[in-house]
């Protein structure tokens, strides 16, 4: 039984896999704003091209009676098939891309390369002034990456939102 | 069945216009009436209705009241009502009559029109995002954009509205759609891909609640609207589970009729305007037994005072009404008569005796409770004397008692929203489901009217009656022309105190009798409005009138407007104030209940904020 007065608020990795068609995110995006739930990161893409299928994964946070409304919630739209709160459910891999571009000379621009090149960035496009990172890991990874390049020159950063999925034989 | 079959299957020759297909979709679901009114988006849907004899249009007159009639059709039926408006503004207008059957859960199809698909987007005549506008107001919605799939999506349509927990649903139908030749395919016999609902409950829950309420010292038993939903079944067998045990039962505004409300058993409605008894037995309890209620703010009060010693089972056929107010240690996911067969057959199997002594002294201080006798309140019956609204209701009651009794025609009470609405509730008295056809969630005014249209239609030969206050009337004032033309002897009652009573009654409790912009200026003369619209209007000023006119209504075949001037200063109690808990309630002054610096006692300035 969940405990309605507690007030710990948890961050949570919901997956729902949904019938490709149309409105359908619009229908996932209005809950969360209908109902006043926080979106920290969402991604949507078809999984099973084949059977029409999306996969929409939703960071979001709550406490753990909010996060159990979420998941009802999302489960009871008519083309969501499966929903998932894999921060819940078992072990799982969460993964974002981020695209930093940083503009600078010197010893700077030195200094950004050397740090991309601890962080496992991939040098993607670079010009004589700047260049643009390609780095993949967890949220938490991709912040203290850009938090770094912020006085190296940070100019942009394009992120794609957290991709999940759990481990081991375990699926949606 | 595949899509493919259905595109493949019929040659074109003996392909049908969209809205043909459309029409004989909606006759193979069962669809008898729509209620609708037509506009350039759906004249060739209108156009195929001219040229069939299976399914009936009412045309109202204003696409609100269309969605409200066909509430009071699926209410008081138990079929999906359904609704036929036009693009742009008239599905706009349709927004609050969806909103109203979401938060009720009245299962629904409303059609809309649309712009053809190449115009769509481009801000044509009477276009407007419908999906996108009613996405909140549904249960879900569809915009068919490929003639093949009209077929299809009109049987999904029925099969989620009826599904699970119902609600409405919307279907955006193009013109050129409408026009284009399209397949037909059958109901499909394969389950829906995405949507099943569990109807069947978990047998460890029940055994789980079971071992609760045999356990149960003070137990309650709490139903709501979802037991009507789930039809007479549903009824029945709440009523035997009720009986088995010998538990108090008290019912949601939604609910009543579920259980019989002259039954010992029954306490009578709970929350904001519950009785007594009811909202203190919900606190003092051990064992809550939840059938299809929400836990809505209008029943549990003030949140972390609700119920506070109660461990708490709830029945809900959807997973999102568990836990989202309210904690509960036994979830049951399941339909209402299949919780409820299971509960009665668990019960008996069981081999653990009830708490029976136990169970006894607590009806022991129920009875003291009763006694308090809340819903008191003092009529004069001198000459001229001032109608009480409550002993109106009261009256209304008795005399369709007798005359249910002497011609055999059934009841059925719609309300508008307010001060009526819960004396309504209070004072008529419901002893079967299906009767009682009320906007709770939403609240609507002008839900009334419509609301009786539609079960008049559904049953010809009923009584149909609309407990209506002077102000929420005239919301939807225009369907007397609708009653008019198709000669719908519905009886419009309304409890006339010249003020928006529930916000006066607000104003003098929390906002120091201040009435701003509650009093009714200029009201119509409702007998004349009566006549103008081609109905009776009659009027009671006194209580010596009350009864004639209460019988001239009754036995008069036409439409009735009865306009019962009633007093004016009258308060509807027991109240619950917002932001209180439910041993904190206003009794009233038949109790001795007074205000204390201009405003309820009780009442706190949290309180104030909320609705």
């Amino acid at each position: 039984m969940i405990d309605p007065k507690d007030p710990t608020v948890r961050s949570a990795t919901i997956s729902c896999l949904v019938e490709n068609e149309a409105g359908v995110l619009a229908r996932v995006i209005g809950l969360f704003s209908g109902r006043g739930y926080n979106i920290d990161s969402l991604t949507v893409a078809p999984v099973e091209g084949d059977r029409g299928r999306s996969r929409i994964n939703v960071v979001t946070s709550g406490t753990p009676m909010v996060i159990e409304q979420i998941k009802a919630q999302l489960d009871r739209l008519v083309p969501v098939h499966r929903v998932s709160d894999l921060t819940q459910d078992g072990p799982h891999i969460a993964r974002e891309m981020a695209l930093v571009k940083v503009v600078g000379s010197g010893n700077s621009r030195a200094e950004a390369l050397r740090l991309a090149d601890a962080f496992r960035a991939r040098v993607v496009d670079a010009t004589i002034d700047s260049f643009v990172f390609e780095m993949t890991g967890q949220t938490e990874k991709l912040d203290a990456f850009v938090d770094l390049m912020r006085p190296l020159g940070l100019a942009e950063v394009s992120r794609t939102g957290v991709a999940a999925i759990a481990r081991g034989t375990r699926i949606l | 069945m595949t899509q493919t079959d259905t595109l493949q299957a019929p040659p074109s020759t003996t392909l049908e216009s969209g809205a043909e297909v459309l029409l004989r979709a909606l006759k193979d679901q069962g669809v008898e009436v729509i209620f609708g009114y037509p506009g350039g988006a759906v004249l060739p849907i209108y156009d195929a209705i001219f040229q069939q004899n299976a399914i009936r249009h009412i045309l109202v007159r204003h696409e609100q009241a269309a969605v409200h009639a066909a509430e009071g059709y699926a209410r008081s039926t138990g079929k999906v009502g359904c609704v036929l408006v036009t693009s742009g503004p008239g599905a706009t207008n349709a927004v609050t009559g969806l909103v109203d059957a979401l938060m009720d859960s009245i299962p629904l199809v409303c059609l809309t029109g649309q712009v053809p698909t190449h115009l769509i987007g481009n801000d044509a005549f009477q276009e407007a995002d419908t999906t996108g506008i009613t996405r909140p107001a549904t249960k879900h919605n569809y915009l068919v954009k490929k003639s093949e799939d009209l077929a299809r999506v009109v049987h999904e349509a029925f099969y989620v509205a009826r599904s699970g927990r119902p609600g409405p649903v919307v279907i955006d139908l193009p013109k050129d759609i409408l026009i284009n030749k399209a397949p037909y395919s059958e109901k499909p016999e394969t389950p829906h891909r995405s949507y099943r609902p569990q109807t069947a409950p978990d047998a460890a829950q029940i055994s789980r609640a079971i071992a609760l309420l045999k356990a149960a010292k003070r137990p309650v038993i709490y139903s709501g609207g979802g037991v009507i939903n789930a039809g007479d079944a549903a009824s029945a067998a709440l009523t035997k589970f009720v009986r088995k045990t010998g538990f108090p039962i008290t019912s949601t505004l939604m609910g009543l009729g579920a259980y019989p409300s002259n039954d010992p058993l029954f306490l009578g409605m709970l929350g904001m305007h519950g009785t007594y008894e009811a909202n203190m037995a919900m606190h003092g309890c051990d064992v809550m037994l939840n059938v299809g209620a929400r836990f809505d703010d209008r029943v549990t009060g003030r949140l972390n005072a609700f119920s506070p010693d109660s461990r708490k089972i709830h029945i809900d056929i959807d997973p999102s009404s568990i836990n989202k107010n309210v904690a509960v240690e036994v979830p049951i996911i399941a339909d209402a008569a299949y919780a409820l067969e299971a509960l009665c057959d668990a019960w008996d199997a069981d081999p653990a005796p009830p708490q029976t002594a136990d169970v006894a002294s607590w009806w022991a201080t129920i009875e003291g409770w009763k006694a308090v006798n809340c819903l008191k309140f003092t009529q004069t019956q001198a000459k001229g004397g001032i109608i009480k609204p409550q002993y109106a209701i009261q009256r209304l009651y008795d005399l369709t008692q007798e005359h249910e009794a002497k011609t055999g025609q059934q009841t059925y009470i719609s309300t508008e929203v307010g001060q009526h609405q819960m004396w309504a509730a209070q004072y008529f008295r419901f002893d079967k489901p299906n009767r009682w056809m009320t906007s709770g969630g939403l609240g609507t005014m002008g839900y009334g009217l419509p609301a009786a249209m539609g079960a008049q239609i559904a049953h010809p030969e009923a009584m149909c009656i609309d407990v209506a206050g002077e102000a929420s009337i005239l919301m939807n004032i225009q369907e007397m022309a609708t009653l008019a033309q198709y000669r719908l002897p519905v009886k419009v009652f309304i409890l006339n105190n010249q003020y928006m009573g529930m916000v006066r009654q607000w104003q003098e409790l929390l906002h120091g009798s201040r009435y701003s912009e509650s009093y009714s200026e200029a009201l119509p003369d409702f007998v004349k409005l009566a006549d103008a619209f081609h109905g009776v209007g009659m009027r009671a000023t006194c209580v010596d009138e009350l009864d004639d006119v209460i019988r001239a209504m009754l036995t008069n075949p036409r439409a009735v407007i009865a306009d019962i001037c009633v007093d004016q200063k009258e308060n509807c109690y027991p109240m619950i104030p917002s932001g209180a808990a439910h041993n904190d309630m206003i009794l009233g002054p038949e109790h001795g209940t007074a205000l204390q610096d201009g405003r309820a006692a009780g009442l706190t300035d949290e309180g104030l904020v909320l609705v």
